[in-house]
This record gives structure tokens, sequence and C-alpha cells, in this order.
């Protein structure tokens, strides 16, 4: 089942936009919703529930997995929340809706599975003590943030799997605030990049049992695109050596490109990234749906000697959904190794 | 050559100008009565897919409740939050005072993209849409809506007539049901590890995806009705052009031969004659489309009172031209013309090219031919007796009609032969001898159109003795039914106490409960009947098995309708499953000629513990008589007179509901006899023209052209008789096939048989009037022939 | 005089006005006399004897049948003379398809209420059609149609009888045979016979000859 992809594109857009404006409409300017501000204090666990004031939101979460022969897996479970008017008001006529999507990558699959609801009557939503948060019989939930399971189906394949977190939560840009633009625009973004995961997948083959790492992105906003942002590539990289990375780049229209990213040592302490800290290079590109990607990646990070590069697990990692991006697990090798998460959305055809 | 070859032959049709007339009639009065039929079929089809459409019923498996008419919002989360795909629909009549749209609501995110919402609604802000502040409704009916509504209007053409779109929520609260829902669709693709439906839902019933909508599905013998009628109509007009046919070319033998003399060839005359049939085909076609147009169009709003009446099925009132109707009845038209013109084409293919005898159009009907068609006649008969084993549908049904009709139809000449032959053998003078004899000799002529009369009136005898008998039941059954003196319907609960309250002053209170259910995959509404004497006193049962009131009030058993107990075999001894958890033995079978739908009727306790959210809100009441009773419930508890309607009132509705239903029958009853009124008269000025020489040696011979031309319209006259002597018997037969076994198919019920003389003998008076008045003017013409006419008869070929 | 013409006239409307067919014609022929009329093609016999049979009007002049005057009687009386007291043959024969050889001998008798069946089986054994009497018309040869349609016209005693061509469909012998039959049988029967033919061979058969030209009897 999948909603036509006309009016997803009015999930994103409101109310009566000509045309989006940057992907999935994130560069439009919307009246009456909350901007991010500087120096957040965030209150937990209330931050980790829904901010119905900010325009759109999401708990984001990408794992790396092997079973007991080594073959590699990746795992991909997001739910959105979408406003079409601030505020909530509960009910059918409410402006949250929610869409989620999930998905197993293998060296030659990629199953995906796509979910809609409407906010106001309990088809989806998150809570926050105990945390839960679902979308149909999709549930990623546990007593607090650091011990969860997750479960997801489609109608090719299901997981179920646990999180244990083992380091604290990762806060990215100035304590949270991560500006998306030389003009300003920004979101609140924190992760918990940390979890050890044990649990089944359930593919087409057969069951099967993994163990491996995953990490967790909870970012809300409401315009954090610039009107020239077309989309971005972004990683989520974990190195043998302990240490993790985020990096992203914005692109705009014009070529430009506006970076940033958030070094984390093993011991949770972290270093931001500004745009003149770090390069990504696309140096091998594959056709995916149509269209010529950049699957392989050259990164670059003068100030923490890192110069490596990237390639997919498997380079079909196409999200087929009613908003269309790239998501899959990568690894690196060069100056560092290790493995991680590639997303790259804003691809025209 | 071509041209002078068409010219030639098309001169004919000028010098024969009321011929050309009649043909280009008959055929387009065929195809309007065939592509009438056919548009209101197709219209009312259209409606039910376009009300399916919205949600693609019959496209995807559907959850509907086993009970009620409304499932809770709750159980359609919890089956989402179980995994099961599904996409929640309300639908509703939304009342606009003048008119009622058929409201759909829907949820844009969880419903399947195939589904015809789904892009209808993809054309609006969807931010408005699923805050419930739009609703899209065709442009015409914008116009009845008015402003002065909680929801704004967004025009949709790709919306049908009649339907309007809105969100489920805004549904729900346009339709005063907040919560509720009235099925879900499942989705095609569903998640791994989804539990089976009796742990989520046991409440609901999994539908699968069908050809047809239930709406559909419920009036197709409705239609089959209408259509079984289109094709008699047509066939009968065929009739008509077939005459008129055969005389264009029995008159044109001497121009075809000198065509051919002049060196055309036959295979290129047959191709002109042909051509010049499609031709006239084609434009009798276009006219009959339109005056089918016209007739579809003015019986539309009785067909869709009907439809709504009988089944609750929604029609737009309104005709919309589908091109594939357009084209189906040009074809039809066409397919007739060269149908009715084949024969005459062969015979004239094998004409000689020497004048000399031409094969003799008046030699009596070979004995082989007779013997032939007598038994291929007895054999239809036998065969429509014999559907009776195969029997069991509605088609097979038809079957049977049809073999009846036919094996009668072509029974006909030799029965009339062998009457006129007896005639013949009795008359006493020489005129009558002549008289008998020279019918006789007509009747292979006469036949086809003989065949088309005895069609109109059996049918007409059949279904009038059907449609009459049904109105003595019907009426009989109103007696049965409404027994209160006064009904009230209730808009609050206040209003339902009030009415509830005086039962305290000895006035007996019969509340309507009732919920739309399914027992088993049958849709049936469940009432709960609050036991009285006046039940016991007037109802009257088809099967009974004990005291049927008594156990029915202790909620020991239930009553089911004739249509419910026959549709699923069930009766009195058998049990049916009223909830998951209830089981009711069967303790009568009620006669019910309401609609087709099945009917329980349980006790009114057992109801409300079953259903306790179901609110009687209709009441009958006896006692105190219905002035009294109306007056006080107006003074006392503020109702309005509009919410009440005594006993008397109530019947005259329901038989005006009655009275609608057959106005099309009645319509078409008509039409098709004056049709076979025409194909007589065609038939006789074929035969008019073709009979000069034999009347004018009588007339040499001293009988006067007056005589000849009483003569003539007596003959008309005897054999409408004898066709109608054979028509009774036989329409009677099509009234039981039509009472005893399509009744029964189409709407569950088996209707007793009356007999109605009077009305037999205004058809006979009319019968035979159309045959007088159709051989009136072939009379006329033959008083008035010049003698000169008759005298070139006697012109010497030397 | 069984049959009196008084200046009879007749014309008819061609394409270019009037066309005069007969023009004062008068004659008469006492009850038993044979008269042949022989003319050209077009020359009016056939109209003289159809004016005489009453099937055609006159535009003048007065034919008188019997006493009874033709030319006055109106369309009934002129059918009722048809019955009584003119028998008529023609070319074409004109027997009713529909009737049996044995009904069509005895239709004109009844018609004019004088069927005698004894000379009616005479006149059937005398033609030699004895063997076809259940037969219909339509199977039998011409000369045998023409013997029918003769019997049907004697077995009602006409005393008129008004013969157009009879024998204009036959071949030569069957021709002489039937006209052997016709002579012997109006003979027998005393009828007075006025036969149209364009053969001077039959026509010296007759007691007297009538010459019809331009209109004109000569």
């Amino acid at each position: 089942m999948k909603p036509s992809a006309i009016f997803l594109a009015f999930l994103l857009v409101v109310p009566t936009v000509a045309a989006p404006q940057g992907f999935a409409g994130m560069a439009t300017a919307v009246e009456g919703f909350n901007d991010p501000r500087p120096a957040p204090a965030f209150s937990f666990p209330a931050d980790h529930g829904a901010h119905p004031d900010y325009r759109i939101e999401w708990w984001y979460l990408t794992a790396n997995l092997q079973d007991a022969a080594g073959t590699d897996y990746g795992l991909h479970w997001t739910l959105f929340r979408s406003a079409l008017a601030p505020g909530d008001t509960g009910g059918w006529d409410s402006p949250q809706v929610w869409f989620a999507h999930a998905a197993v990558t293998t060296e030659d699959a990629h199953l995906t599975a796509e979910r809609f609801a409407r906010g106001g009557i309990g088809q989806a939503g998150v809570e926050i003590d105990p945390f839960a948060a679902w979308i149909d019989e999709w549930t990623l939930s546990g007593e607090t943030l650091d011990a969860l399971s997750l479960t997801a189906s489609g109608d090719a394949f299901a997981y179920d799997i646990t999180l244990n977190a083992n380091g604290p939560l990762i806060f990215h840009g100035g304590g949270g605030y991560s500006v998306k633009s030389p003009e300003g625009q920004a979101s609140y973004y924190y992760s918990q990049p940390s979890y050890e995961v044990t649990g089944t997948l359930t593919l087409p083959g057969g069951d099967v049992v993994v163990t491996g790492t995953a990490w967790l992105d909870r970012e809300w906003s409401s315009n954090p695109l610039s009107a020239d942002q077309q989309g971005w590539d972004w990683f989520s990289l974990s190195f043998d050596t302990g240490e993790k990375l985020m990096a992203a780049q914005l692109r705009s229209v014009d070529g430009s490109r506006f970076r940033s990213g958030t070094w984390i040592m093993p011991d949770g302490t972290t270093e931001s990234l500004g745009d003149d800290a770090l390069t990504l290079t696309p140096i091998a590109s594959t056709q995916v749906a149509g269209r010529d990607l950049p699957v392989e990646w050259r990164i670059e990070i003068p100030s923490k000697s890192v110069d490596v590069s990237s390639r997919p697990l498997n380079a079909q990692a196409w999200m087929d959904a009613s908003i269309p991006y790239w998501e899959g697990p990568v690894f690196v090798t060069g100056s560092h190794s290790g493995r991680g998460y590639l997303e790259m959305t804003g691809y025209e055809e | 050559m071509i041209a002078a070859a068409l010219s030639s032959l098309w001169s004919y049709w000028r010098r024969n100008p009321l011929q050309l007339a009649t043909m280009i009639g008959g055929l387009a009065l065929a195809t309007a009565l065939w592509s009438g039929v056919q548009a209101l079929n197709t219209e009312a089809r259209a409606s039910y897919d376009a009300a399916a459409a919205v949600v693609g019923e019959g496209r995807y498996d559907q959850l509907v409740p086993r009970a009620g008419e409304t499932l809770d919002e709750a159980t359609y989360l919890a089956l989402r939050r179980a995994g099961w795909q599904v996409s929640p629909v309300l639908v509703g009549s939304l009342d606009l005072g003048e008119v009622a749209l058929h409201l759909t609501g829907v949820d844009p995110l969880t419903l399947p993209a195939g589904a015809g919402a789904a892009g209808q609604v993809a054309a609006v802000p969807l931010a408005q849409f699923l805050a419930g502040e739009v609703m899209l409704a065709h442009p015409a009916d914008l116009a009845q809506f008015g402003t002065a509504q909680s929801i704004d209007l967004i025009a949709s053409p790709a919306i049908t007539q009649g339907m309007a779109l809105a969100d489920i929520g805004a549904a729900q609260r346009l339709l005063g049901q907040a919560g509720a829902i009235s099925r879900l669709v499942v989705a095609p693709d569903q998640p791994l590890g989804r539990p089976p439906l009796a742990e989520v839902a046991p409440e609901l019933l999994l539908q699968p995806a069908q050809g047809g909508s239930d709406t559909a599905q419920l009036t197709d013998s409705f239609h089959l009705n209408l259509t079984a009628f289109g094709i008699l109509s047509f066939a009968v007009g065929i009739f008509i052009v077939y005459g008129a046919v055969g005389l264009a070319f029995e008159q044109r033998r001497a121009m075809i031969r000198a065509l051919r003399t002049m060196g055309l060839s036959m295979r290129f005359v047959v191709v002109l004659l042909g051509a010049e049939i499609a031709v006239i085909s084609l434009v009798s076609g276009a006219i009959g489309v339109v005056l089918g147009y016209l007739l579809a169009a003015s019986l539309l709003p009785d067909v869709a009172a009907t439809l709504r009446g009988l089944y609750g099925a929604q029609v737009a009132g309104t005709l919309q031209l589908h091109p594939s109707w357009w084209l189906s009845s040009l074809g039809i038209a066409l397919l007739g013309g060269i149908l009715a013109a084949a024969s005459a084409i062969w015979r004239m293919s094998r004409l000689p090219l020497r004048a000399g005898r031409d094969p003799q159009v008046w030699a009596m009907q070979s004995a082989r031919g007779q013997r032939l068609q007598l038994v291929l006649g007895l054999a239809l008969l036998v065969l429509s007796g014999g559907f009776v084993v195969a029997g069991g549908s509605l088609l097979a049904g038809f079957a049977r009609v049809a073999a009846l009709l036919l094996g009668a139809a072509l029974l006909l000449p030799p029965l009339l032969e062998v009457a006129l032959h007896v005639a013949q053998r009795r008359a006493r003078s020489v005129t009558a001898e002549w008289f008998w004899a020279d019918t006789r000799q007509q009747l292979p002529r006469l036949g086809l159109a003989l065949m088309a009369l005895l069609l109109a009136i059996t049918a007409n005898i059949g279904v009038s003795t059907m449609v009459s008998s049904f109105r003595l039941t019907f009426i009989g059954f109103l007696d049965q039914r409404l027994i209160a003196e006064v009904y009230v319907s209730a808009e609050t609960d206040a209003q339902s106490a009030a009415i509830e309250a005086l039962a305290d002053d000895g006035i007996t209170v019969l509340p309507l409960l009732s919920v739309e259910t399914r027992i088993g995959p049958q849709k049936v509404d469940l009432y709960g009947a609050r036991v009285a004497p006046v039940y016991e006193q007037y109802w009257q049962f088809l099967a009974q098995d004990g005291d049927v009131w008594s156990r029915v009030a202790a909620g020991e058993a239930a009553i089911i309708n004739e249509q419910f107990a026959r549709r699923a075999g069930l009766w009195p001894g058998d049990s049916i499953p009223i909830s998951p958890t209830v089981t009711l033995p069967i303790a009568g079978v009620v006669g019910d000629y309401g609609n087709p739908l099945g009917q329980v009727i349980i006790g009114e306790e057992l109801f409300i513990t079953l259903f306790p959210e179901t609110r009687a809100r209709q009441f009958g009441l006896i006692g105190g008589g219905a002035d009294a009773l109306m007056a006080r419930l107006e003074a006392e508890a503020g109702f309005d007179p509009a919410q009440m309607i005594d006993q008397t009132a109530l019947k005259a509705a329901s038989l005006e509901v009655f009275e609608r239903t057959f106005t099309v029958t009645s319509a078409l009853n008509v039409l098709t006899l004056a049709v076979a009124g025409a194909a007589i008269l065609m038939s006789l000025l074929t035969l008019a023209s073709m009979r000069v020489p034999q009347l004018a040696s009588v007339w040499a011979l001293g009988v006067t052209r007056h005589r000849l031309g009483q003569l003539e319209l007596a003959r008309a006259v005897a054999l409408a008789v004898l066709t109608l002597l054979f028509a009774l018997p036989l329409g009677l037969a099509l009234a039981y096939l039509l009472l005893a076994v399509i009744n029964v198919e189409a709407f569950g019920w088996k209707l007793p048989m009356y007999l109605f003389p009077a009305d037999y003998a205004r058809l006979a008076v009319a019968s035979i009037g159309a045959a007088a008045l159709a051989a009136l003017v072939p009379a006329l013409r033959l008083a008035r022939t010049p003698p000169a006419r008759f005298l070139q008869v006697f012109a010497n070929e030397t | 005089m069984l049959l009196k013409i008084e200046n009879l006239t007749k014309s008819y409307s061609g394409p270019d006005g009037r066309v005069p067919v007969l023009q004062g014609i008068s004659l008469s022929l006492d009850a038993g006399e044979t008269l042949a009329l022989t003319g050209e093609s077009g020359s009016g016999k056939s109209t003289l004897l159809h004016l005489i049979g009453g099937l055609d009007h006159a535009d003048g002049g007065r034919i008188l049948v019997g006493g009874q005057e033709v030319t006055a009687l109106d369309d009934a009386g002129r059918a009722a003379l048809r019955r009584g007291m003119v028998g008529l043959i023609f070319q074409q024969f004109n027997l009713i398809p529909s009737l049996t050889v044995r009904d069509n001998i005895r239709f004109q008798a009844r018609l004019a209420g004088r069927e005698d069946p004894a000379w009616a089986a005479a006149l059937t054994d005398a033609l030699g059609l004895t063997e076809q009497l259940t037969k219909y018309p339509e199977d039998l040869s011409g000369g045998q149609q023409q013997r029918v349609a003769i019997a049907r016209t004697i077995a009602a005693r006409p005393a008129l009888i008004l013969a157009d061509e009879p024998t204009g469909n036959l071949d030569e012998d069957t021709a002489d045979r039937v006209m052997d039959q016709l002579t012997r049988l109006v003979d027998e029967a005393g009828a007075t016979l006025v036969l149209v033919t364009h053969s001077s061979a039959l026509a010296s058969r007759m007691a007297r000859q009538c010459h019809l030209s331009h209109g004109r009897l000569s």
C-alpha cells in the first residue's frame, strides 16, 4: 500500500504552496511554527517526545549488523512527524501526520516498507515515560532511551531487535543547535550513537540472528533548509578505534556546499566540526533507480588526520518511498576503517 | 454504372415514402426500446460503480461488522496496531432538504492508492482535507447545497453526481456519527506476522473483493428484468423491419432483373442491397438512439425511485451519455436491419435472370416445414419444463420463460393453420369459405407478425397478472404489517421517552428496533419486536413451529422472512447465529414483500442485550384513535406533524412506491403492444400489394371492393382473436413462471397467483383493436382501389 | 336481345391529354349468339369487354345486359350483375390460388346462388378435370388451369360469357382443345359468348365477327 506521491508532496508543504522548494519542501517557511534557538536547554525525557509546534521531527535509527557467519546487514527505521499546522487538537482533525520507513539491506537486497498515520487518533505517536514511539504495529520502546526494543515488518521482511546504549547522548552543533546553512537555518539535533544490538531479522530466506551496533538520531525543526538548498549527504560512522563521526553537507543549487560534523571520542566527548573542517567528495557513482548517485565518497578531516573512502554494502539501497532517497550501510577504509550509514537526499532524476 | 444502379434502387424508396418511413420507424423503435433499456441499466450500474469505486469496493477485500451498521474506531486502531493494513470508510446519506448526497468519508493517508478517492483527494490541499474543512462534490450538486454549511465545498468533476467525498473526520461530524466507521478497506499488501482477524476483531467479517458492489449484485435481478423486456421489444420491432424489407425486395424484382440484364453481377446487386440496408439501418439506429435516450430520460426518475425504494440503491437522477452505449445501439440497429433483410437478400440472389414463374410466394407452407416447426415448438415447451430440473438460478428462470415464449411462438402458425382449416370446413357461405381459405394462405406471410402479437399479448397477460397478483399480495401484506394506528419518529431520547410513557395510559407502544447485520455472508435487517397481542392477531406465517410469538418474546426463537428463508434454505426447526454468542432456532417464516432484503425478528429484550447502543426511534402506537394520538403527541411532547403518520397515509405512501416500481414495466408493456400492432400493419401493407391479382379475380367474379375491404378487416380481427385465444393460456403460464420462479429467484418470495378476467378482457379489446387499427389502412385502401388497378391484372401480356 | 350497346365511348388520360379508345360503339347480340371481337393490340377490344362486364366505367353511351342497364348501375349493382349474369374468362386464368380445383369450380356458381352439383360434375368430367379436383391451381398446367376457369364460369350458368384471349397463354394444340371444349359447353349451356381474340382462326369459329379499329367497329 502506497499512497500516491502527489499528496505526499502536500504532507510537507503547507498549506497551499505552489512549488515545493528543497528536499521534501523543507525549505519552505511557514507561519505559526516555532523555530529552533541557539543554546538550547533540553529536558529529558520530555524532549525525547514529540514537539507538535515544530513542523518536522524524526526518530531515526540505523544499525550495522552481522550474523554468526559474518554476513553484513543494514537496518533502518524512521518515524517521521510532519505537522500541517502547529499544535495538536486530537481526533481526526489533528494536523499532525505521521509516517515511517523501515528497511533491511543485504549485499544483494534492499527490502523496504512505509506506513502512514493520522496523529490525533492514536494510530501513531510518541510517549516519553516509559518511552514508546509507534506507528501501527511498528514500535520503538523501552523503559528509557538507553534500553529499547524495536519491531517492524513489511510484506517481505520483519525485524525484532533489542538495543542497549553504552554511551551518553551526543549533542550536535552548539549543544544540540545544529546550523544547516550560511543563512542560519537550523534544527535541534542530538544522537545516541552507541547502541549494542542483538536480534532477529526475518528475511525471505528465513530468520537470521544478528548482532551489531546502532545509531539513533533525534532532530526537529520547522525550516531546516535554506531556499536554495536541494538536499544533503549525511554519514554516521563508527571507526574501529572507538571514535565516531557524524558528517553532513547540504547542497545548494549554485553548487556550493555547507558542511558540518561532530567528532565523537570513545568516551563520548565531542568536537563540533565547522564548514571548513571537513570535505566530502564523490569518487564513484552508480545508476540507481534511474538516476546517477554518488555511492562512493572520500571523507577528509585534516584536523583529525582522517582521509577515508566509503563504499556501500549495496549500492541499490534506494528507498522507493513516497519521498524517495538513498539510505544504506557503508564501510570505510583508508586512514581509519569502520562502518556506518550514508543518507543521500534531493537527487532528482 | 454504380451511381445509376444506386439511383434506380433509391428511386423505389422515393416513390414509396410510407414504406421507407415504416421501415425506418420500425427499426428506430426497436433500437429505441433496446437502447433505452440499456441506457437505464448502464446509468444505474455506473452509479453503483461510482459509489463503489470511491473506496475501491470490488477491488479490495473489506472488513465489515458482523452485526450492526458500523464498527467502532477503537476496533480500527486495534487492527492497525496489530499490523492489519486497513483503511476506514464511513458512508451515509447527507440530507440537504430536497436532495441527499451519498457522502463517503475516507482517510487519504491509509487508503490504497488504487481506490478512486485517492486520486480525487490528491486534487485538493491535503491539510484542509484532513482538517475536515472541505468536501468534494460534483459541480452540479454544489448549487443544491447552499452556502450555510459547516464545510467548504470544492467542485470536482471527477466526483459522480449525487456523491460527495470528505475526510472521515468530517464525514463523522456531518453524518452525526462520531467514532463510527462503516467498513475497512483491506490493503492488498499486508506485513508479515499479522495475527488472524478472529484474535483482533472477532466482531468483523472479511468480505473478499468481488466483481461488483453489494448494490450491483442486489439489483442484478431488476436489471435482468429490464433487459429481458428490452430484448423482447427489440425482437418484436425486428418483425416490422422484416415485413418492410420483404415488401421492398418483392416489389423491386423487375427492377433488379433489369439491372442484371444490363450487366450487373448478382454479387454486385447483393452488395448494393446490403449497403442500402446498412445505410437505412444506421439512419434508423441514430434516430432510435435519440428516441431511446428520451425514453430512458423520461423513465429514469421512476427507475431511480424503484431502485431506491426497493434496494436503497442510489442512482443519479440525470442521464449521462456513455459512448459505448451509442455505439452498441447503432450496432444493434445494424444487426437488426441485416437480420431482417438476410432472407430477402438470399431469396433475391437466387432469382433467375429471365422472367418466368417466380418462386411461388403464395405457396402454402410445406407440410414438412410445418411439421418441423411443430416439433421444434413442442421441444422448446418441453425444455421450458425441463429447466426445472436444472433450475435454481434467475438465469435458468429466464431461460424457461424464453423457451416457453419461443416454443409457443413457433407453435402458433401450425395451430392457427389447424384452426383456420376447421373454420374453412365449417363455413357455410362461399365467401366465408374463400375468406378462411385465403386467410390460411396468408398465414406463412403473416406468421411473424402474429408471433410478435402473440408475444406482446402474452407478455402483457403474464406481466399484468404478475403485477396485479403482486399488488393484491402486497396490500394483504400491508394490512398484516401496518397494524398500528399511528407511526411516530422520535428525534431525541426525550421524545422516545415521551412515547414510551404513553404505555402508562393503556396505549400499546411498539418500538421499532433495528440494526443492519450479517448472518453468514448475507446482509439482513435484524429487528427487535415488543411482542404484543396484535402481532398474534394479524401476522400469518408461511411456516411455523409451535407458539411463535411467546417463543420470540422469551428470546428463545427468531422469526425470519421468506426471502431469507429461501436464500439461506433455513426453515422452522433450523437455527441461525444472531451474534457471535447467540444462536436461535427459527420459529416462523413470514411473508414479506417490502424489499428483497433478508429480515430476522427477535424479542426486544434479547435485542437490547445484544445491541445496547441501539435506540428505538420509530414507534407504532395503538389505542385511542389516530387523530387523538397525534394531537396529543403534538400538544404534550412537542412532536412535529411531519414526524407522525397514520396507518391510512402510510399504506397509501407504500402503495405509491409499489406503483412506481411497475411504471416502467407497464410503459414497456404498452410499447411492446404498439410495436406488435405496427408489425401487423407492415405485414398487411406488404401483403396488400401482392394480393391485388387474387382480389381482382374475386372482384371480377362479383364481390364488391367494399365487401373485400370488410373481409380484409375481418381477417385481421379473426387472426387477432385466434392469437388471443392462444395467448391467454400462454400468458397465464408466463404469469405462473414469473410468480413462482422468477420472483423467488429475483426477490426471494413466491407469490400466489390470482386471475383478473376484467383485465384480460380489456387487453383483448386493446389487442383486437390494435390489429383492426393496423388492418384499417390496407382495408380502406382496398375498398377504394380504382377498378383500373384491378383491370391491369387482366391486361394481356401478348 | 341479351346484349345491347349504344354509342359507347371511352377514353383514357395519357401524357398528351385524353386518348380516345372507343368512339361510339353500337352492337347488339341475341341470346345464344357467339361473337368474335378482333382487332390490333390496343384497339380497345379488352376495354370493350371490361365495360360490358361492368369492370370499368364508360364515358358515354349505354350497355344493356339482359335488359339491365349496366352503365347506370353502381358498384354493388355491377358486382351483382357479374355474379348473376356474366361469366368472365381471362388469358391469365385468374383462379383463386387458396381454393382447390373443386372449390374454384363451385365458387362462382355458389356466389350466383345457382350451385348444381350434377352440372358441375358433368363439366368436370367433360373437361377432364376429375383427377385434379383436390389439387390447388398452382399444381396444374396452363391448359388445365384454363379448363378450370371455363368450368368455373359455365358451372354458374351465366347468360353472357366474356372471354378475353382465353387461349393466349396456351400452346397451339392445347389452345385448340380448350377452344373446342369452350364452344361446345357454351352451346350446351345456351349462353351468349363474346370472345376477344387476335387470331382469325379462332374468330372464324364464332357465329359473328366484328373488327375493332381506331375505336370503331367494322
